[in-house]
């Protein structure tokens, strides 16, 4: 049976063969790296090194502030260059640690490249080896894992999903990591449901990756309370709200979070880093993810260590078209463009686009013409055209209702009048929460 | 936060291979960075294509009158536009761009349909003027009106010119023929009469009720006169582009197959339409004609495949539309079973374009994760 939510949604051409079918290369060790203090949906790390400073792999340079964030770790051994603010992906300078590689590749004492082994006797040292491994969601929101891990006292979860939709158009490096990790992955389930104590969990893969969901089945045979589930290719099927409901039939209601319905919802990718965190005591400081478009010469799936300058990965990847026209940071539905800018890769960099001019296009804005093609594709049931026409008036009381937008961009995309309605919408919701503070 | 600027050559040395010539100039927006090809020009383009058909049995029809109407009302309404977005202050590439975006031209055909085959030239062009200005531009242009532009004129013109604008003629004998030739052969036929549409008899059977015996000659001429199969092929008289309910229906089949109108507002409308003249036909069948005769007579079709649809001037939800569906089928049957006018489509779409905002505001969807919508 193929799931699926039943509100909204559209299909986007996928463009995944470009790179669907190529195993993911490891990107060669880069020169030097530049490391954000800045890399989850919470407080920044304080830097703990200070220029000159010898540094080996996976040793901590950042230390959390609070509970909702997550340490940092150095990607390469080598020497600290310099602590200062660098351009990044999200288009302001942060507070960044930049080390020169001394070319060793030398990991810090007790972490085990080759490790297999996961001792479920202990499931107690599982959290504090996440947290401690500054694991991150990886599908792109970079939402703290430890916390999600660890919910309040008086919510009940009983439900464990991992998401291997991939719903966004050129995404292919979940798919690839199923592919080819789907063992150790499968052992990330294992590490995640121990620590949450839920005996059922489901993997959410999209209808057009078959081959995944097979290979997900076979690594998972015989794992109790645990299911692999095909979901239809649609956008946004790998949002959490639309999976949690394709795949349990439950409603997250406004406001709340997943775990309100007793689920919680983890990236495929985050499994694969959850196990090497807790097999090999490997922090997070490489992943997976995927470099398409038709404007660079050679789209792959790579492996790259985080604070990587997007200049390595271009390099490595043929180098870029003569008409590149936009790079974007992430999906195309809801990834970030950039101007272009050596940034570094970080956690939640799931892939990178490079759109030629066609792909880029830039077409002409209509007025709506009233069509409702927003309306039938809002996943969470808004009226996409009247709250832009709203934040085009400069009135943001209706936005009360707005805030379960999650911008995913299915009222865009379906638009026939090509408005900016995610960007209205944005700008919608947080003049209203502004005015809200203000009271 | 600081300034994204460009790295100094300290923070981001460009690497040799540099794979970012200083040419690139990129483009810089919000998500998402792809979007449908769909645009409001290809929708407004393929309306008018799907208005082809009728327009073609328009001629067959009524001649190459038909064809001057149309051409006509098209060229004015176009010409209209392009004045009015002048007047609006827009440059003149602009003004060549919007003019041409095909909303205008759509408008012109619809109100061509409305049209008699013997509509005199400056009818056409006051029509013209009362669509795109006061239907269309007083509001703000394209996709600020309330009201359908080509209804708006209709009944502007119907009650400043009803004489004129009541002067059918029967099929022409071959293309040839002129609309004024017809005209004088129907009058020879008809005693004096114009050409009656079967709506204006069937009206006439309802004002005669009190004569029973009247009413049953009516009903008797009716049935002779307009066969079903010659009021869906359109051999029937009336206005331009509305008898032929095959010609329409196939480019009705266009719009749903390119999913630019849904399936809700035509078959609610014609659905509701069908049960009201319905029921008064099973309580009073010597008085009403059957359901059939009134879902292919006058401009049942025609309003309810392309000017009810008119995505401007209906509501957003499914449910939305449902609802301004099933109204301007009330409607339009209480017009026309009990009204004073033996036509009532026009009056329901316009009516119910009034209501839209209303029906917008009670038919939002229930958002995600609600239990139940909170009242309004």
């Amino acid at each position: 049976m193929v799931r699926t939510f039943k509100r909204g949604g559209v299909h986007p051409p996928e463009h995944k063969q470009l790179t669907e079918r190529k195993p993911i290369e490891t990107l060669p060790l880069p020169k030097r790296v530049v490391i954000p203090m800045a890399q989850c949906l919470g407080a920044p790390a304080e830097p703990t090194v200070k220029p000159k400073d010898a540094v080996k792999a996976g040793q901590r340079i950042g230390e959390p502030k609070g509970f909702v964030s997550t340490p940092v770790h150095a990607s390469i051994s080598g020497t600290v260059k310099k602590v200062d603010l660098y351009p990044t992906a999200v288009g302001a300078r942060i507070l960044s640690v930049e080390i020169e590689s001394d070319g060793k590749d030398e990991w810090v004492e007790g972490i085990d490249l080759e490790s297999r082994e996961v001792d479920f006797t202990r499931p107690d040292d599982f959290l504090p080896a996440l947290t401690d491994a500054g694991l991150v969601g990886m599908g792109g929101a970079a939402f703290p894992t430890h916390v999600k891990l660890k919910p309040p006292k008086d919510v009940k979860v009983d439900t464990l999903i991992l998401n291997g939709a991939e719903c966004e158009p050129y995404l292919t490096a979940d798919h690839r990591l199923m592919l080819e990790r789907a063992p150790e992955i499968a052992l990330g389930l294992q590490i995640l449901m121990a620590v949450l104590k839920v005996d059922r969990a489901y993997v959410g893969i999209e209808d057009n990756k078959p081959d995944a969901a097979a290979t997900m089945r076979q690594a998972l045979a015989g794992t109790l309370g645990v299911e692999v589930a095909v979901c239809r290719t649609r956008y946004p099927q790998g949002a959490e709200k639309q999976l949690i409901k394709s795949l349990t039939g439950r409603e997250v209601p406004p406001g709340k979070l997943p775990m309100h319905v007793g689920c919680v919802v983890q990236n495929v990718g985050t499994a694969f880093a959850a196990f090497e965190a807790v097999a090999r005591h490997k922090p997070l400081v490489e992943r997976v993810l995927t470099v398409s478009g038709r404007a660079i010469r050679e789209p792959k799936n790579l492996r790259v260590r985080i604070g990587t300058p997007l200049s390595d990965l271009v390099a490595f990847c043929g180098g870029a078209a003569d008409d590149l026209r936009k790079l974007i940071f992430g999906g195309p539905m809801m990834g970030k463009a950039l101007r272009f800018e050596d940034v570094p890769i970080v956690k939640s960099t799931s892939g990178i686009l490079f759109f030629d001019r066609e792909e880029a296009a830039a077409v002409r804005e209509f007025p709506c013409i009233r069509c409702g093609r927003c309306v039938a594709a809002c996943p969470q049931g808004l009226v996409p055209c009247d709250l832009g026409d709203q934040a085009e008036h400069g009135q943001y009381a209706g936005f009360a209702d707005a805030l379960d937008c999650v911008e995913c961009g299915s009222c865009q995309f379906t638009c026939p009048a090509h408005r900016r309605l995610v960007h209205l919408l944005r700008l919608g919701k947080s003049e209203f929460r502004r005015l809200q503070k203000k009271g | 936060m600081a300034e994204p600027t460009t790295p100094t050559t300290e923070a981001a040395p460009a690497p040799a291979k540099s794979a970012a010539p200083a040419e690139h100039r990129l483009l810089v927006t919000s998500s998402p960075h792809v979007g449908t090809p769909e645009s409001v020009p290809r929708i407004m383009h393929t309306v008018w294509l799907a208005l082809l058909p009728a327009a073609a049995a328009a001629v067959w029809l009524f001649g190459y009158d038909a064809l001057l109407v149309i051409g006509l009302t098209v060229a004015a309404c176009v010409g209209f536009e392009a004045l009015m977005l002048k007047a609006r202050g827009l440059a003149w590439d602009e003004v060549r761009h919007l003019a041409f975006d095909g909303s205008a031209i759509v408008a012109g055909v619809l109100l061509a349909f409305n049209l008699p085959a013997t509509a005199p030239w400056w009818i056409v062009l006051v029509g013209a003027f009362v669509a795109m200005g006061l239907g269309k531009h007083v509001f703000g242009g394209l996709g600020h009106n309330p009201f359908n532009p080509a209804l708006v004129a209709r009944i502007f013109l119907v009650i400043s010119f009803p004489t004129q604008m009541a002067v059918y003629i029967s099929p022409v004998d071959s293309f040839t023929q002129s609309s004024a030739e017809r005209l004088e052969l129907d009058l020879a036929e008809f005693d004096g009469q114009t050409y009656a549409t079967p709506l204006g008899r069937l009206k006439d059977a309802v004002r005669a009720q009190a004569d029973p015996a009247k009413v049953e000659a009516i009903r008797a001429e009716v049935a002779e006169r307009y066969p079903v199969a010659d009021l869906f092929l359109g051999r029937t008289g009336g206005a331009l582009g509305e008898t032929s309910a095959l010609a329409l229906l196939l480019g009705a089949a266009l719009l749903l197959w390119r999913r630019i109108i849904t399936w809700h507002i035509p078959l609610s409308f014609l659905g509701t339409t069908a049960v009201v003249t319905g029921i008064a036909w099973a309580v009073h069948p010597e008085l009403y004609a059957e359901p059939l005769v009134y879902l292919l007579s006058g401009g049942l079709i025609l309003g309810a495949c392309f000017m009810a649809t008119d995505m401007v001037t209906s509501p957003v939800s499914r449910t939305g539309m449902l609802v301004f569906g099933a109204g301007c089928g009330l409607i339009t049957a209480v017009i026309r079973l009990w009204g004073g006018y033996p036509e009532g489509v026009a009056f329901s779409i316009l009516i119910m374009n009034a209501l839209v905002p209303l029906i917008d505001r009670y038919t939002k969807g229930r958002k995600f994760g609600e239990t139940r919508r909170a009242a309004a």
